[in-house]
């Protein structure tokens, strides 16, 4: 007797957020790229569809990032013209997307102006036809000045701006108003505040298929498992009805998994751990890998052979 | 939560006024409010002192049918009423209700089939309420042995164990939460379990603190579906909160707003 395959069948699914805009539409990309619309657990084919495959963004900077060498000498020729940098991720690398993070606004590490941010993202712009994320630098209140004259210098170009939280959102979401772009709403590894935060966007008029959930991800031995049960949660309440819960994820994993100390201690400090080279790229790319099986839609990377890594996983999933 | 406005009754002066004198407009009024309150079905009752049931049921289908479009819940002991109800429903209908008396269902289930409809069965017979859960859910069984003998689906069955009035049957409550937990046990798939809501408070002091409180005891109990008054805010608040409790919906602090949302 052939097994009966049990299937759930669900009343509502992940909305699809399309990033980046072509000539047609207003903007200057070559494509667009659409995240979401699964209509089931992560890859579970047989029981739903996965619309869009999960894309992989490379990480650049506008300053030369204090990482890990490991991980910024394959950029070594790059990593001090952020343009350069971009182009090598999508022409060699095969980036789906650029995540532009403007590090240089910070006070602290060159204060640029909202102006050179501005002309940052056009240099970006005119490097890469993928469409764009652009965060600012982490510091709340010049962010506040940067990205709304960031947003005016990317209209038309449906950017993902990033990162509007519980206190502070107000400004990034009128920016993404009234320039038309999308925002990332992050939260810190709580679906509850995941939820509010999605609701008070919305309630300022933001449509919520313009709204990607950063629910802040753990790297691997650093919560990962805490951010993958609160990802299964969403996923869940997405396919039940939950609309506030329902838009696609975005996964910072490079940032988080390049933080761990086992991602940086040297073989010499640690002779059990092995080689770092190999260390802190597998790193990323197994917090990656786990954040793929937990529903993820685009993934923030660093290191091209994480990239190729976490393309091959996501080959293997989206595979009927 | 499947929520059915109760206001569409002609017990109520407004409506029954409208009934007689074919006044369109508080059936109007009551439908479009019930609706944008979140009912999920309007129960239509044409009270008992229409003077064609047949007639005003009728009527009342089709004025309410002109200004939404939510199923209806066709509330009658008069099933030629029900019957001629049911032919202008434009989605189908759930029929309010039959007890657990043969030649009632033998009237009452092969008209829901005939109409794809669902059917709330009490859980009595021509004795009465039963005092205990016990020999209410044994009502309960054999009205779903019924639906399967006459091909009404499971899954548009709802069964009601009938609350009485807590000011003079104090007792039949906790048989009723009783019976709510273990009618999911009947069958599977399994019935749905329905409450008629403010019949718990009639003729009580704090009607509607009894009502709600009782709604959230029910609600923790498995229940599905109620017919109450939807424009009650506390009420629908009360519902959100005890979904929240229940792990039903997932908390955030608008989640009063996020649940008299819902839907839209």
């Amino acid at each position: 007797m052939a097994v009966e395959v049990i299937k759930e069948r669900y009343s509502s699914k992940v909305g699809e957020v399309v990033l980046g805009a072509t000539k047609a539409e207003g903007g200057t990309r070559s494509h667009t790229v659409t995240v979401g619309g699964d209509s089931t657990l992560p890859f579970l084919h047989f029981e739903g569809e996965v619309p869009n495959r999960p894309v992989i963004a490379m990480e650049v900077q506008d300053r030369i990032p204090d990482w890990n060498p490991v991980v910024k000498k394959p950029f070594e020729d790059v990593i001090g013209d952020v343009a350069a940098w971009a182009e090598k991720c999508v022409k060699e690398y095969g980036a789906d997307l650029i995540y532009l993070k403007l590090a240089s606004a910070d006070p602290e590490l060159g204060d640029a102006s909202p102006e050179q941010c501005a002309e940052t993202l056009k240099k970006v712009l005119e490097a890469v036809e993928v469409p764009l994320i652009v965060v600012g630098s982490g510091n709340d209140e010049k962010d506040n000045e940067v990205m709304p004259q960031v947003a005016e210098a990317g209209a038309g170009e449906n950017l993902l701006l990033g990162v509007a939280k519980q206190d502070n959102y107000k400004t990034l979401t009128a920016a993404c108003m009234v320039h038309k772009h999308s925002i990332i709403a992050q939260s810190p590894i709580d679906i509850n505040i995941a939820k509010q935060l999605n609701i008070l966007i919305n309630e300022m008029n933001l449509p919520l298929d313009r709204i990607v959930i950063d629910p802040s991800v753990g790297a691997l031995g650093y919560g990962i498992e805490y951010t993958y049960s609160i990802m299964e949660r969403m996923r869940l309440g997405a396919l039940t009805g939950d609309t506030m819960l329902s838009m696609p994820i975005i996964c910072t994993v490079g940032h988080e998994a390049g933080r761990a100390k086992e991602a940086n201690a040297g073989a010499d400090e640690f002779p059990g751990w092995g080689d770092l080279a190999e260390r802190a790229v597998m790193w990323e790319a197994m917090t990656a890998a786990g954040f793929v099986q937990a529903g993820g839609h685009i993934f923030v990377l660093r290191h091209p052979r994480s990239v190729e890594l976490t393309r091959r996983a996501i080959d293997q999933l989206m595979k009927k | 939560m499947i929520l059915i406005g109760e206001r569409i009754n002609g017990m109520f002066r407004d409506i029954g006024r409208a009934i007689k004198e074919g006044d369109k407009k508080p059936i109007h009024e009551w439908a479009e409010r019930q609706v944008k309150a979140g009912a999920d079905y309007l129960d239509l009752n044409v009270g008992p002192a229409a003077e064609d049931p047949v007639k005003a049921m009728v009527w009342l289908v089709e004025t309410t049918q002109e200004v939404v479009d939510v199923p209806l819940c066709l509330d009658s002991t008069n099933y030629d009423a029900i019957e001629a109800g049911l032919e202008h429903c434009k989605k189908p209908a759930l029929i309010n209700s039959v007890p657990a008396d043969r030649p009632k269902l033998e009237r009452v289930l092969p008209m829901a089939k005939k109409f794809g409809a669902s059917v709330i069965g009490l859980a009595m017979d021509a004795k009465g309420i039963p005092k205990n859960a016990e020999n209410r859910l044994a009502l309960a069984m054999e009205i779903v042995a019924a639906a399967t003998e006459f091909e009404v689906p499971l899954e548009d069955l709802f069964i009601d164990p009938l609350i009485l009035p807590v000011n003079v049957a104090q007792d039949h409550a906790p048989e009723v939460l009783e019976t709510l937990r273990q009618v999911p046990l009947l069958s599977n798939p399994a019935p749905k379990t329905v409450v008629g809501l403010s019949n718990v408070s009639q003729k009580c002091v704090n009607r509607s603190l009894v009502d709600r409180t009782f709604l959230a005891m029910a609600l923790a109990a498995g229940l599905d579906a109620a017919i109450l008054n939807v424009c009650d805010d506390e009420l629908i608040d009360t519902i959100a909160t005890a979904r929240i409790i229940l792990n039903k919906d997932i908390y955030c602090d608008s989640y009063l707003k996020v649940y008299k949302g819902r839907g839209a």
